[in-house]
C-alpha cells in the first residue's frame, strides 16, 4: 500500500524566460518546501538551489521552465527540481560543476555550489536538446 | 520593485522590502552610487532583513555596490542578513569578501559613526 499523502502529487512548472520568473519560481519552490514541512532553514535552500538553477536558464539558455514536485521514499518526504532548457548545452559537464568555473564572468558558483546545498544532483546536457538538472532535497 | 532610499544626516538607508529581481538590484546599484554623490554622504546601509534567498547574483551585487561605494569615498554596511539566508550561503560557497556587515539597523549605524569618528580621528 504505497504511503496516501495529499501532497504527493504536488507539481507545479513555472516558464522561465526572463530574470522576474526567477523569483516566481524560488517562491513557489519555498511555498512547497513549506507545505510538505521542510524547516525555515531547509526551505531557503531549496529556494536559493531553484534561483542559481533559473539563473542559469536566463543566462545560457534564455528560456527554459523549473518543474518542481514531491516525492516519497518510505517514510522520507522531499522536493526534486527539475531545471531544462533547450539551449546550446554544455560542452565540458565537469567543468561547468567545478567550483570556481565560469564562462559568463560570475562567481562560478551557480552548479558546484547547488551542488552543495542539495541531497542528489544530475546533469545531462546535450549540444542539440539543451540542459537537464535534477536536484532533490530530502526533508530532515 | 524599487528599493526606498533614506537620507539620514551623512548616511543613506536602503530598506530592501521584498524578494527583488536582478534588474531592481542593479538599480539600487545605480541609484545608490548617485546619491553618494548627490548628498555627499559618508555612509550607506543596505538592510536585507526582508529578503528571504540572497544567491550568487545578490550577493555579487551587494559585494558590487560596498567596493563602488568605497571607490566613491563612503562606507557600506549590509545589515539584517537572516540566520537561514547566512546558513545557505555559505553553503553555496558565497563570501561577501571585505564587505561590513551589522546584525541590524542600529548595529550598522553604530558601526558607521565609530568608522566616522575614527576617520576624523586619524586628520
Amino acid at each position: 500500500m504505497p504511503d496516501q499523502n495529499p501532497h504527493d502529487d504536488a507539481e507545479f512548472c513555472v516558464p522561465v524566460s526572463s530574470v522576474n520568473d526567477i523569483v516566481t519560481a524560488r517562491m513557489q519552490g519555498r511555498v512547497l518546501a513549506e507545505q510538505l514541512g521542510f524547516s525555515s532553514g531547509e526551505a531557503t535552500l531549496v529556494a536559493t538551489a531553484i534561483s542559481e538553477l533559473a539563473r542559469n536558464i536566463v543566462q545560457y539558455a534564455s528560456n527554459g521552465d523549473i518543474v518542481v514536485r514531491s516525492i516519497t521514499n518510505g517514510t522520507k518526504r522531499g522536493i526534486v527540481v527539475v531545471a531544462r532548457d533547450r539551449g546550446p548545452g554544455i560542452v565540458d559537464l565537469k567543468l561547468a560543476v567545478r567550483s570556481g568555473y565560469s564562462t559568463s564572468g560570475g562567481l562560478g558558483l551557480g552548479l558546484p555550489g547547488v551542488r552543495r546545498i542539495v541531497d542528489d544532483f544530475q546533469i545531462v546536457s546535450d549540444r542539440q536538446a539543451g540542459t537537464t538538472v535534477t536536484v532533490t532535497k530530502w526533508r530532515s | 520593485m524599487s528599493v526606498p532610499i533614506l537620507k539620514q544626516a551623512q548616511y543613506l538607508i536602503a530598506t530592501i522590502q521584498s524578494a527583488l529581481s536582478d534588474e531592481d538590484l542593479l538599480a539600487l546599484q545605480t541609484a545608490l552610487v548617485e546619491k553618494v554623490g548627490k548628498y555627499r554622504s559618508r555612509g550607506v546601509i543596505v538592510d536585507v532583513t526582508a529578503l528571504d534567498v540572497l544567491d550568487s547574483f545578490a550577493s555579487r551585487t551587494l559585494r558590487d555596490i560596498a567596493h563602488i561605494i568605497r571607490l566613491r569615498g563612503a562606507e557600506t554596511v549590509i545589515v539584517g542578513v537572516q540566520p537561514e539566508v547566512a546558513f545557505a550561503m555559505v553553503q553555496l560557497g558565497i563570501t561577501l569578501e571585505k564587505v561590513s556587515t551589522a546584525l541590524d539597523l542600529e548595529e550598522g549605524l553604530a558601526y558607521l559613526d565609530k568608522r566616522l569618528q575614527h576617520a576624523r580621528a586619524e586628520h
